[in-house]
């Protein structure tokens, strides 16, 4: 046993380090520092330098595009990158349709799709979730009937994330109604300028349009766009569920925001010494610091333990569930941090709509971000889904 | 990065694992702590026979030559079975002083000796003025003359398994002032030498234990390990290594109760069935295992920190690690008491006992909120 990463993994680190030094434009590190927003061209630009580099879909099969990485590798890789800070790549690309279609894809499918998926030409976004399908995801009513050549699909999605800037879904419908809920779910991936879809936005808390729900009216999805076989959906619905669940402790990023805590409680004022020099304050991080060490290495443990068959070990819920903790209790830190100044809103700042800089606008991420980080241990199976999941697999219960 | 046991330390593993399921069960455990000494001399010797108890010394001493990664899988182990031996200042305290600062003729009179099981050792370090200050020590070490014998006088408290041992490992000190961080140094005094009295007890978790007092203790000059007035940094590494152990051993014990506590979420009916069905209970569980799978990690990171040079790196790790351990294992104790309902606070029922050593643990060489602020005041 032996936790310490070896000359050749510290060499790859460096490696990793000088590439985001250099390669992470400025305009856009400095967003990620401030904690704006980015747009949809500022995230193609940044895929396609990493496209170029060769590390935009490191996971991935080799074959496809994939680096050939270890497990360790790929995690120093993700650690890196939220630490530079540089965007991570758009997630249901590279951590969700590009492997559903690698595992059961037709080679004409990856052919079409990997590329464009991983530059990010084609924007994709998630069809999953519905007004009465949520947790309960099986229960999903949004139908596809077989109409010759094509599926003749109607219904209704919701918290479809970035629906409005993609070009592309991926969508579970239900094919067949008869059939025992989880059986006659279908994987399809729908063309979003498909006549009969219309997308409309919803405001989260944190004042940011970002997701969205659609309204499917007699959209027509030709029968070459689904995945797999028919009813089957569910399966690599779950094989994606469980690939974005390791993905989702995401480390890197509280990690980060307990630095920039740190360093903004180094010039705020407390009683007539630095925040950080408080007590309190030190003891607060202290806690987030030892918990996330703590899920770093019981990452590093599921990670290299996980089978190879990409078969999800049902521990990695734990991830998921410690995972969107930290990240709420490192925003919830920030909060502390800035005090009062946390209280102005602007809505363009967020959005990164101007970025004329101020003295003050450091702080004005930081209660919006703060908001929308309990949306974490809601999606991807909230964490009482989590928990059942783990009960039942694990604990046999 | 790797989290793979070698085939000497899966040897280990299941070799001391078997031992303690065959020998080591509740029922056995009760008979060993309600009799005298309130552990097994039986166990101790079959500990020896494995080799465990000359684990971390150097082969050139008559040990095994082991790291901090085999002390893990014992203590683990002994946590699992909450086993009542005195492993921890024989081997890992005192030991671990014998170790680092022996003279070669102490370690090859000694070590032989600890690892057949024949001797005893204990630590006498803590005072009941210090709490958890290492460098608050007052109990005294003069001599007339440099050659001459040192004479000993003062109070240590709370030294484990300071009544069956055969030899202690006493700090004191030889210069400076009650908190100064220079001025200790450590003898190996024999327990029945004149002017040392022992009052033994039994702790909470059913460990045995003494005060100890020295009233001008003549011990000669080669009693002394080391350079006198320099010790300090050698009990700092021998209580962070110890601490690494306390730890695994917290897993070990957290884990076990775990374990009997879904076991019973199976069995247990109310309402027309089984109380693990109920959702409520289930999410209990599961909140058990994450901190107990967290608690895990930092236990791993604390044996990999353990024997670290630097001397601030390392405590970092190792409050780090100390202070989550101690709340995880008030958490699980706690949880698992709650989940069996009544019958979880009758002595009858195991994991009480499991949450009476792990909230001693955390007590143990600084618990939980002294390791946190340890981690606040010297993060960067």
């Amino acid at each position: 046993m032996d936790l310490r990463f070896t000359a050749d993994e510290l060499a790859f680190r460096d490696e990793v380090q000088q590439f985001f030094r250099i390669a992470v434009p400025a305009d856009i590190r400095r967003k990620c520092v401030l904690g704006q927003r980015l747009s949809k061209p500022e995230l193609q630009r940044w895929t396609r330098i990493l496209f170029e580099k060769g590390w935009a879909t490191p996971a991935w099969d080799p074959e496809w595009g994939g680096t050939g990485w270890s497990p360790v590798q790929q995690y120093i890789f993700k650690e890196e990158l939220h630490m530079a800070p540089a965007p991570e790549p758009l997630s249901f690309n590279v951590n969700m349709i590009g492997p559903v279609l690698i595992a059961f894809g037709t080679d004409e499918q990856k052919r079409r799709f990997l590329p464009s998926i991983a530059r990010l030409d084609y924007w994709f976004c998630q069809g999953f979730s519905e007004p009465g399908a949520g947790s309960d995801l099986a229960s999903l009513r949004t139908s596809a009937r077989l109409e010759g050549d094509h599926y003749m699909v109607n219904g209704q999605k919701l918290w479809t994330s970035t629906a409005h800037h993609a070009e592309w879904c991926f969508l579970l419908v239900r094919t067949d109604p008869n059939a025992k809920k989880q059986q006659g779910i279908t994987y399809l991936l729908m063309d979003m300028r498909s006549p009969g879809i219309t997308v409309r936005p919803i405001v989260t808390i944190d004042g940011h349009h970002e997701t969205n729900e659609m309204f499917l009216e007699n959209v027509r999805i030709p029968v070459g766009n689904r995945i797999g076989e028919e009813n089957k959906g569910w399966d690599y619905a779950k094989y994606l569920l469980g690939n974005e669940r390791s993905g989702i402790a995401r480390v890197g990023i509280s990690k980060m925001r307990v630095r920039r805590a740190k360093e903004l409680a180094r010039n705020i004022d407390a009683g007539g010494r630095p925040l950080s020099e408080d007590r309190g304050f030190r003891e607060r991080v202290a806690l987030l610091e030892i918990e996330l060490k703590a899920l770093e290495i019981t990452q590093m443990r599921l990670i290299s333990a996980a089978a190879p068959a990409g078969k999800p070990d049902p521990k990695s819920s734990i991830l998921k569930m410690k995972g969107s903790e930290l990240q709420q209790a490192a925003a919830q830190l920030l909060l502390e941090t800035a005090g009062y100044e946390a209280m102005e809103f602007d809505r363009d700042f967020l959005r990164g709509a101007h970025s004329t800089p101020s003295p003050h606008d450091w702080a004005l991420t930081i209660a919006p971000n703060h908001y929308f980080a309990r949306h974490v241990s809601i999606v991807g199976g909230s964490n009482e889904i989590q928990r059942n999941i783990l009960a039942k697999t694990v604990l046999g219960l | 990065m790797d989290f793979e046991l070698t085939p000497d330390q899966q040897m280990i593993t299941d070799g001391l694992q078997r031992l303690l399921a065959e020998r080591y069960d509740f029922e056995h455990r009760k008979v060993h702590l309600f009799g005298a000494p309130g552990w097994s001399r039986d166990m101790w010797s079959r500990y020896a026979e494995m080799g465990l108890l000359g684990l971390p010394f150097a082969q050139s001493d008559g040990g095994l030559g082991c790291g901090p990664v085999e002390t893990m899988i014992v203590s683990e182990a002994f946590g699992r079975a909450l086993a009542l031996e005195p492993y921890i200042p024989t081997v890992l305290l005192a030991g671990g002083c014998l170790r680092l600062a022996g003279t070669p003729a102490q370690r090859s009179d000694l070590v032989p000796r600890i690892a057949e099981g024949s001797e005893l050792l204990a630590f006498a370090h803590v005072e009941r003025q210090a709490r958890y200050d290492l460098a608050d020590v007052t109990t005294t070490a003069q001599r007339p003359t440099a050659s001459a014998d040192w004479t000993l006088n003062g109070a240590k408290s709370f030294v484990l398994h300071a009544d069956t041992a055969d030899k202690l490992i006493v700090s004191a000190r030889v210069s400076g002032r009650q908190r100064d961080r220079s001025g200790l140094a450590l003898f190996l005094v024999d327990s029945n030498a004149p002017g040392v009295a022992r009052r033994a007890y039994v702790m909470q978790d059913g460990m045995r234990a003494a005060d100890v007092t020295l009233s001008n203790v003549r011990v000669s000059s080669d009693a002394l390990l080391g350079t006198a007035g320099n010790a300090l940094p050698i009990i700092e590494r021998v209580v962070d290594c110890t601490i690494a152990a306390l730890c695994a051993e917290a897993v070990g014990a957290m884990t076990r109760a775990h374990e009997l506590t879904v076991e019973y979420l199976k069995v247990r009916k109310q309402f027309g069935a089984p109380i693990g069905s109920f959702q409520a209970l289930q999410h209990r569980a599961v909140d058990m295992l994450v901190m107990i799978e967290q608690a895990r990690s930092l236990s791993m990171y604390a044996t990999m920190m353990a024997e670290e040079a630097d001397a601030k790196t390392r405590a970092q790790a190792i409050s780090a690690a100390k202070s989550y351990v101690g709340r995880a294992g008030k958490l699980v104790g706690e949880q698992a008491i709650q989940l069996h309902g009544g019958i979880g606070v009758t002595e009858e029922c195991a994991v009480g006992h499991y949450y009476r050593r792990l909230t001693m643990i955390d007590i143990l060489l600084g618990d939980s909120a002294h390791h946190l602020a340890v981690v606040a005041a010297s993060a960067d």
